[in-house]
């Protein structure tokens, strides 16, 4: 029912197509500097602002200084800004909803008023559906539509194909290989707070890791760099040992916090792997500069090292200095690859598709893009997903 | 009602931030949310902060493991709260001498430790132990090169070609990454927003 309520709305919204405008109010002067002056309310807004437009003459004398004015509640005319002579707009923005606001613009010479532009007035409105994002509304309702497909195609036990993450695959074993060596597993969530989607991520497979060293007995140790990160990962941890069976053995004050400060935390989490020599380490999430030197002081004391980042420039680091790496959407699906629940597994299906529904609308769109260099067909194919695909 | 709660306040915060991205008239509702949890994370620190001293406390106490870097914390600590609250965080301050002097000093170590920890990296990665690696060898060789004035003297267009490995096959893998990220991010999204995925509950159903 939610997913309904959630795909329904996205569709109504995808297939209107609103042409919003607050009315266009647009005169031409020839007697005066400016030539033309526009108003209309500001589109893609949540309202208070309108645009103001205007062209000036190239054949008059330029003025010395030219005020926009606004009229006001008393029906006097009051300074709103000063503008250059030249082609311009601006956006006058914090206005009241609903009211009718005049301009006009003068322009002054030697400390006279020249003659002024026409009155030009709009109503400022606030939009109920973003123009520019309406090709981003079809193409999310279309992931949408496909991940929640083939949910339900698990939910109702079809067999799902997954490929292979050997990443993901070795969780098990380096958890094994810690409980084995009596040492530690080390996770570090990365650098970023809980409003960073690859924190989320991170989260999740944290609870996932936590169920193995439960099962095994293992330490699990994860220094955080923000005390919002700190109590989400106490909790997950927390319930993951519940859900084993185990709370007895869940230690509240090896899931602590560090520091804020990125290099002070890199050399918090190098000293605790140098201390305590973990046999395992995980780092999964958002990292920048520090990802090398904590995988590589991790290499140096000897731990099977597995990392996870969809941070394109420290994947190349990662890859050099781990044992193995879960590149960009591996991270993001490594806890319904660890959980095996085909609901889960049915969200990784669709993920896959939508990629593929992606690879395709980027190869069609690059041939159509080249064809029309010299066939007008193909060029408008790629004007056209050249619109849906870009935000505004 | 373990799960209700938050599984509720997850979807609601979810669809909001959706909406308001596609709704203008809705953003009002996105910005509140982000200053809640901006709040929330202000009065986070506190309980950060406590953690920190209660943590090393309990090691101090107990004569836990490498027990004796505790006191550097906490000295440090205490004596960075109690500058900055007594004679403020300006310029000329005890504050922000010490930042200046100690803890600017400190994190540019740590950072320039990364030129060591890149070279010992590049000489593990760059070891043409396979025909992929060869491969790696020698662009990273080409691109290093391109990035330095031999490389120009030694052939012009080597500047040339180290800038279409850049802007050609790099930037196609870094946007391909970032694509398929980007379907993740959706996908967990989706999964989370709708109570699908649950294992941060600690996976109850």
């Amino acid at each position: 029912m939610r997913r309904v309520l959630f795909v329904f709305p996205l569709l109504v919204f995808a297939g209107v197509l609103l042409a919003q405008s607050g009315g266009i109010a647009s005169v031409e002067e020839s007697d005066c500097f400016i030539q033309s002056f526009t108003a209309e309310d500001a589109p893609n807004d949540a309202g208070g602002g309108i645009d103001l437009t205007w062209t000036v003459s190239t054949s008059m004398a330029e003025p010395d200084s030219i005020v926009l004015e606004r009229l006001d509640e008393e029906g006097v005319w009051s300074f709103a800004g000063t503008i250059l002579p030249v082609d311009g707009s601006r956006t006058d923005e914090k206005l009241i909803n609903g009211y009718k606001y005049t301009y006009r613009i003068v322009p002054w010479y030697g400390g006279f008023a020249g003659a002024s532009s026409v009155e030009v007035s709009a109503v400022p409105a606030k939009q109920w559906i973003h123009t520019g994002r309406i090709g981003m509304l079809i193409l999310l309702t279309i992931i949408s539509l496909v991940i929640f497909y083939f949910i339900e195609q698990g939910k109702r036990g079809k067999d799902l194909y997954i490929r292979r993450i050997a990443g993901l695959t070795a969780v098990e074993d380096a958890v094994g290989r810690a409980t084995e060596m009596g040492r530690p597993v080390l996770y570090i969530p990365g650098i970023m707070d809980m409003d960073d989607i690859q924190t989320i991520a991170s989260m999740v497979i944290l609870g996932r890791v936590a169920m193995k060293t439960a099962e095994y007995g293992s330490s699990l140790l994860v220094p955080t760099c923000r005390a919002v990160v700190m109590s989400v990962a106490q909790e997950t941890v927390k319930e993951s040992y519940l859900q084993m069976g185990r709370p007895d053995a869940y230690q509240k004050g090896n899931i602590n916090y560090i520091t804020d400060d990125q290099f002070g935390y890199a050399a918090g989490v190098d000293g605790i792997m140098i201390r305590q020599k973990p046999a395992a380490i995980f780092m999964l999430g958002t990292f920048y500069a520090e990802s090398l030197i904590l995988a590589e002081t991790g290499r140096s004391v000897g731990a099977i090292q597995i990392a996870g980042t969809a941070m394109p420039s420290q994947i190349p680091f990662f890859i050099a200095a781990c044992d193995y790496t879960l590149i960009g959407e591996e991270l993001f699906a490594a806890s319904a690859y660890l959980s095996k629940e085909p609901k889960l597994l049915g969200s990784l299906r669709g993920q896959d598709v939508a990629k593929l529904f992606f690879m395709i609308v980027i190869v069609v769109g690059v041939l159509a893009a080249t064809l029309g260099q010299a066939w007008e067909p193909a060029a408008r194919v790629a004007d056209f997903l050249k619109t849906i695909t870009s935000v505004g | 009602m373990r799960l209700f709660v938050p599984l509720t306040i997850t979807f609601v915060a979810g669809i909001v931030m959706i909406l308001q991205f596609f709704v203008p008239a809705t953003q009002s509702m996105g910005e509140s949310l982000q200053e809640w949890y901006m709040i929330v994370a202000s009065f986070a620190i506190f309980i950060g902060a406590a953690n920190l001293i209660q943590v090393h406390v309990h090691r101090i106490r107990f004569k836990g493991r490498n027990w004796k870097y505790s006191p550097v914390t906490i000295v440090g600590f205490s004596v960075m709260i109690l500058t900055g609250l007594i004679f403020g965080i300006e310029k000329g301050t005890p504050f922000n001498f010490l930042f200046l002097e100690m803890v600017a000093p400190m994190s540019a170590t740590m950072f320039s430790l990364l030129a060591f920890f890149v070279a010992s990296a590049a000489f593990r990665a760059f070891r043409a132990s396979n025909w992929r690696a060869t491969l790696l060898l020698i662009s990273a060789f080409v691109v290093m090169l391109g990035r330095v004035p031999i490389g120009a003297m030694i052939w012009d267009r080597i500047p040339l070609i180290s800038e279409w490995i850049m802007k050609c096959p790099n930037m196609a893998g870094q946007r391909a990454v970032m694509i398929g990220a980007a379907m993740g991010m959706v996908a967990t999204s989706l999964r989370m927003i709708f109570g699908i995925e649950r294992s941060y509950l600690g996976g109850a159903d």
